[in-house]
Formats: C-alpha cells, sequence, structure tokens
C-alpha cells in the first residue's frame, strides 16, 4: 500500500490538472526516441524514425505519446490503488509487447523533464517534484508488477 | 558518442550558466535530496537546508567544475585527475548516485531554460552528464 501525504497528493492532482496530454505526450516520446534511440526498437511500425526531423514529425509518435500520457489519468483518479489499476496493462507490456519495463523508468524520467520545462521552477519545485517522481515510480512498478 | 555539433553546443550551454552556478547547482542539489534523500547521508557534515551557504557554494563547485570539463570534453580525463582522485579515495560517493544528481540537473535546466532546452539539447547534455560521471568513477576500482 503506497503512503501519501496529503501534500504529495495536492501537488500531484495540482499538476495532473493543467497538463494538457496531447501536449505533454508526443514531448515527452519524442524525447525517449531522441535521447534514448535504442527505444526506436519498439516502434518499427511507426516509420521514418532516422532523423531528429522525422520523430517530431510523425504523427504516430504524436498519437502515441498522447495515448500513454493519457493512460496516467486512472492512476491520478485510483492513487490508492495504482497496483490492481494497472494489472492488464503489465500483463500487456511484458506478453505482448514484449517492452523491458526499464523503459518505463526511462519514459518517465522524459516525462519529468518535460513537465520542469513546461512549468518552471515556480510551479515544478523541489517538493513537486518529489510528489511528481513518486507517482511516476509507483505507476513504473505498478506496470513491470505482473512480468514473470 | 559525442558529435563535433554536441560537443559545442554543450560549451555553450554550461558556460551560460557559469554565472548562475550557484543558482544551478543550489537547485539540483535541493531536487535531487528532496527525491532522494538517502544522497543526503553524504552531506552530514554540511548544511543543506534550503538558502543556505554550503548549499550554495557546493553546487557553484559542482556546476563550476562540469563548466570546466565542458570547455574540452577530450581531455575530460586530464581535467577531472585531480577530482577523480577525491571521489576515489576520499568522497567514496557510491558511482549510482551521479544518475541521479545528473537527472535532477536536467531538471533544474529544463527549468530554466525552458523551450531552449530542447530534446537535441537534452540529449547532448545527458551524455556528457554520462560520460562525466563515468570519467568521475574510474579510479574507483
Amino acid at each position: 500500500m503506497v503512503e501519501w501525504t496529503d501534500a504529495e497528493r495536492k501537488a500531484i492532482t495540482t499538476l495532473w490538472s493543467q497538463i494538457d496530454v496531447g501536449e505533454i505526450g508526443p514531448q515527452a516520446l519524442t524525447r525517449l526516441l531522441v535521447v534514448y534511440p535504442w527505444t526506436q526498437r519498439h516502434f518499427g511500425s511507426f516509420g521514418n524514425l532516422s532523423t531528429y526531423a522525422a520523430i517530431v514529425g510523425n504523427a504516430k509518435v504524436a498519437n502515441h505519446g498522447k495515448t500513454v500520457m493519457g493512460g496516467l489519468e486512472s492512476a491520478v483518479k485510483n492513487l490508492d490503488n495504482i497496483k490492481k489499476t494497472y494489472a492488464k496493462l503489465s500483463v500487456m507490456h511484458s506478453e505482448k509487447l514484449h517492452v523491458d519495463p526499464d523503459n518505463f523508468r526511462t519514459l518517465a524520467e522524459c516525462i519529468s523533464v518535460v513537465v520542469a520545462a513546461k512549468f518552471g521552477p515556480s510551479v515544478f519545485t523541489p517538493g513537486f517534484q518529489e510528489a511528481w517522481q513518486k507517482f511516476l515510480a509507483v505507476v513504473v512498478s505498478a506496470l513491470g508488477r505482473q512480468y514473470h | 558518442m559525442l558529435s563535433k555539433k554536441e560537443k559545442k553546443l554543450i560549451k555553450e550551454i554550461w558556460e551560460r550558466l557559469t554565472p548562475v552556478a550557484e543558482d544551478i547547482g543550489s537547485d539540483a542539489l535541493l531536487r535531487m535530496f528532496a527525491s532522494y534523500p538517502g544522497t543526503k547521508t553524504y552531506f552530514s557534515h554540511l548544511d543543506i537546508s534550503p538558502g543556505s551557504a554550503h548549499l550554495y557554494s557546493h553546487g557553484k563547485k559542482i556546476v563550476l567544475a562540469i563548466a570546466e570539463g565542458a570547455k574540452d570534453i577530450s581531455q575530460l580525463t586530464v581535467t577531472l585527475a585531480p577530482l577523480q582522485t577525491l571521489h576515489a579515495y576520499q568522497l567514496r560517493i557510491d558511482p549510482t548516485n551521479f544518475k541521479l544528481l545528473s537527472h535532477c540537473m536536467l531538471v533544474t535546466l529544463a527549468c530554466y531554460l525552458g523551450e531552449e532546452f530542447t530534446p537535441v539539447a537534452h540529449a547532448a547534455i545527458d551524455k556528457y552528464l554520462s560520460a562525466f560521471a563515468a570519467v568521475l568513477s574510474e579510479k574507483y576500482r
């Protein structure tokens, strides 16, 4: 059972309420593919990812970024039950998509960087960052939970 | 592997950050202490509360060392030789912590540079900080 302080809950819901998944999602996924190019191995069906311009202009990347970021909604709404909420998604990532769970952690780092760039230091304070990263860490853990 | 373009970009960015080294450095440290409390165990001899003089001077030291290395990345092992010895034989900071500080440094840069912290800049600096950390821990064993 994850324990959240009131401050942490507030930070997470405050940040989430100001996040546009259609904006942050594509940026985060783009960063993942640019900063850690080996992650492109999971996106063979996305077409051209061979240059920075190709990745940034790729509609499938943008779409998928939005989908993945939107997937955090159920975690925000179920902070006290994240493990169960993501059980099915975890199975899917393991058995169908064969994604190394380490990639979840890497994407989470990219998400945090994009959120930081968007909100700046007065909103994304060290305290908010701690809560947000803890939140993402719980999601990451839940997504890797059903691997065997 | 860092391209010529990336090395130039890295050098430019850290040159720009040198005048605000203590702000950048202390911000990154504070973020690291907040998100990864285990890292505080290395600082029991300093006052690392927000705004403390120790925090600013230590943050400044770190950023200036990173900026110094950025001036000529091909000479990183030479530039960092004294710091290698310090970290290996005196400080003995577990190298996994370098990753944590690097991540927080990236977050600080994102906060302060905003849109300017493009994916290309992010990639270049992440690679540079990884190389920096690797060189720093070379004498550990």
